[in-house]
């Protein structure tokens, strides 16, 4: 996984609630066996047409937000299924940062697990956001996991709260699996634990 | 935590499975039950095989295929796209080299993941489960502590048997008195989602509870908590009770004799405590709830069957005004029109929601001797091939033909447009699935959801229609 710390870049508003997983990656993309590629149907039912065209009125086919880094949207965003294919969408799309008031839970695990920042600001600050990312190029948002800052194109900074084992993960792109392998002794006593007092949750 | 403190069913399961506490509160949870399918787990095997790691413990996995497949005769000749074949293969030659216990696509216990692990008796009371896919709280009905996760957690499951979690908070979710006549799980779920909103339950773990839901079959239970996570909820769960331990009895894997004995004994302990804190307590009143149906492309967009399509523009505030509007579009609606003169070109009747031999039952005994209408495509797709074959000892797949229904094999099949089984642009569906989002059921395709009865109701009418008009006629 890749180390997030800060990033500077174009944040696309998109000043909707609810956006669901199959919004942001519909099920008929996901049957490939690779982590990537999936960028290209990012949002697909909105970015094309029925025909295959692109759709000008969609926000990630307009300048400057094709290179978007940062989207900006409202309530419980990534809601809907478990699909780890909406973070790998985002990211291959050049997604690093979701800012919004709140998340689905599923998503926003996976989320951090693949290296995509979702930042939790209040409605009222991700509506400001929402105009900052209008202006479009001139408008850049910096997202600091280090200092746990977003700063406007003003300057102002706006602080956010992550969880600190999380955020720590993040800044270093460690892999939890490594991680909890440490803990392998204490998984094997609580295994014969188990076995002794609930022989019926072994070996079916 | 000290042991005099009362604690719920959720506070128990999870206490019982915290293998250490980090200092930052996180739990290194087990997990007891791991179930996979093709979707969700070929990037899992990938990184496992390329961190030279194995499968900690096959015993406690079980893999299936059921996303994917098709459900007519076509999978009896194999699987005709490319890329559902390679995701199919890729998970079989996963499961030979990682020695993962497999269901091919070809056995009779086949079926949809959330439907086999309860139906074999693999999925059980105080367990924790966890599948990658965001259903799994179905499972909770058991009595298990179950719920979704992704594909880096389905690899961290795989090869330490364990999660990363943050406790979750308790929402009791009760349902008091008697269900009205035409009503059940499905339509209690949904009236449930109306209330909380789709974000109600975010961040909390649902125990559904009172005595409309102590009367629920174990299918009902399922159908509750299979939606718990369109309610935003990580889980649902029902506490473990004599009907559950029933259940499990008649399975062909779960524990006989001794050993059941024993499981029952600690199952028993589940229940929540008197006096257990809960951080949200919502109460409905079983006889209030009528046939539900959604009208939008949200699970919470839900009104009562004899209602009409509501008014965007009463809507105050302007952002929802104009999603509202769009909602409205997309599902080609009036408003004021009334739900059931819509006119429908769909019905499926399937899914890990409602496709037990219950729901079949159910639809069956409302087709009996009457004839879906002209023009309407009619869906049961069985949960499983042990639905299936249930379904066909008792007749029901004959009166459920002979009423005009096509009677497929198991898989998720219409639920999401991922298989064979599609809505195509513009096709309005009754569908006893979960979810109503755009394109879900294929791009352009509108999707009504409702329980098995209102289904094969609408299904007869050719429009949304309410099941109390239907009621069964008599078996000769
Ligand atoms: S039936 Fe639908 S919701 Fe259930 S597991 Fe299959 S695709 Fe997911």
């Amino acid at each position: 996984m890749e180390a997030f710390t800060t990033l500077t870049g174009i944040a696309a508003p998109m000043p909707k609630a609810n956006v669901d997983t199959d919004q942001i990656i519909p099920a008929r993309f996901l049957k490939s066996i690779s982590r990537t590629g999936f960028g290209k149907n990012l949002f697909a039912n909105f970015r094309f047409r029925e025909d295959g065209s692109e759709n000008p009125d969609f926000v990630l086919n307009q300048e400057p937000y094709r290179k978007a880094e940062i989207l900006i949207a409202f309530e419980n965003f990534g809601c809907g299924s478990s699909r780890e294919h909406a973070p790998w969408a985002l990211l291959d799309f050049g997604i690093r940062c979701v800012i919004a008031p709140d998340f689905a839970d599923i998503f926003h695990n996976n989320s951090f697990k693949n290296g995509v920042l979702p930042v939790k600001l209040p409605r009222e600050v991700c509506a400001q956001l929402m105009e900052d990312a209008k202006m479009g190029g001139n408008a850049r948002i910096t997202v600091d996991l280090e200092r746990q800052v977003v700063v406007r194109p003003s300057g102002e900074e706006i602080p956010f709260q992550i969880d600190p084992l999380r955020r720590h993960l993040l800044l270093n792109g460690l892999d939890d699996i490594g991680q909890t392998m440490q803990h392998a002794p204490a998984i094997d006593g609580f295994e014969a634990k188990q076995r002794a007092a609930q022989p019926w949750l072994y070996g079916a | 935590m000290s042991a005099q403190k009362p604690r719920t069913l959720f506070d128990k399961i999870w206490d019982a499975h915290v293998v250490e506490t980090l200092p930052d509160g996180t739990a290194l949870l087990y997990i007891d039950l791991h179930l996979t399918h093709e979707v969700t787990t070929p990037q899992a095997f990938d990184g496992l095989r390329a961190a030279g790691r194995k499968v900690r413990r096959p015993d406690a996995t079980l893999a299936v295929i059921d996303h994917n497949i098709a459900t007519d005769a076509s999978r009896y000749t194999g699987i005709v796209d490319p890329e559902s074949r390679l995701q199919v293969e890729t998970l079989e030659k996963n499961v030979a080299e990682f020695g993962v216990p497999f269901i091919p696509l070809l056995d009779a216990r086949q079926g949809i993941v959330h439907v086999i692990g309860p139906e074999l008796g693999r999925s059980l009371p105080g367990m924790t489960i966890v599948c990658g896919d965001s259903h799994t709280s179905t499972h909770g009905a058991m009595g298990a502590l179950a719920f979704g996760i992704g594909t880096s957690e389905v690899e961290h499951v795989l090869a330490t048997q364990t999660l990363l979690q943050k406790p979750a908070k308790n929402m009791r979710v009760a349902v008091e008195g008697n269900l009205a006549v035409g009503c059940s799980a499905k339509d209690v779920t949904l009236a449930i989602i109306g209330k909380i909103g789709t974000a109600g339950g975010t961040g909390h773990v649902i125990e559904y509870a009172g005595d409309a839901i102590r009367g629920l079959d174990m299918a009902g239970r399922m159908t509750l908590c299979n939606m718990s996570i369109e309610g935003g909820a990580r889980a649902g769960m029902v506490a473990p009770d004599q009907t559950t331990f029933d259940y499990i009895a008649r399975t062909p894997n779960g524990p006989k004799g001794e050993a059941l004995d024993r499981a029952i004994e600690w199952w028993r302990t589940l229940p929540t405590d008197a006096g257990a804190h809960f951080d949200r307590i919502v109460t409905l009143a079983a006889h209030e709830i009528a046939p539900q149906v959604t009208w939008g492309t949200s699970p919470e967009d839900v009104l009562p069957i004899t209602a009409a399509v509501p008014d965007p523009e009463a809507v105050e505030d302007e952002a929802r005004r104009e999603q509202f509007r769009r909602k409205m579009q997309y599902m080609g609606l009036t408003p004021g029109q009334r739900l059931q003169d819509l006119p429908l070109d769909v019905v499926f009747i399937g899914s890990c929601t409602n496709s037990r031999i219950e729901d079949i039952r159910v639809a069956a005994s409302i087709a009996r001797g009457r004839k879906v209408a002209e023009g309407v495509r009619a869906l049961v797709v069985p949960g499983s091939g042990l639905v299936k074959k249930q379904a066909e000892a008792e007749g029901l797949d004959r009166i459920l033909q002979e009423a005009g229904f096509e009677w497929r094999e198991a898989g998720c099949s219409m639920c999401l447009g991922m298989n064979p089984d599609k809505l195509t642009p513009g096709q309005r569906s009754a569908s006893t699935s979960n979810r109503n989002f755009e394109g879900r059921q294929g791009p352009g395709g509108r999707t009504h959801l409702v329980s098995p009865a209102t289904a094969a109701a609408s299904a007869i009418a050719g429009h949304l229609a309410d099941v109390r008009d239907y009621q069964p006629k008599d078996a000769h």
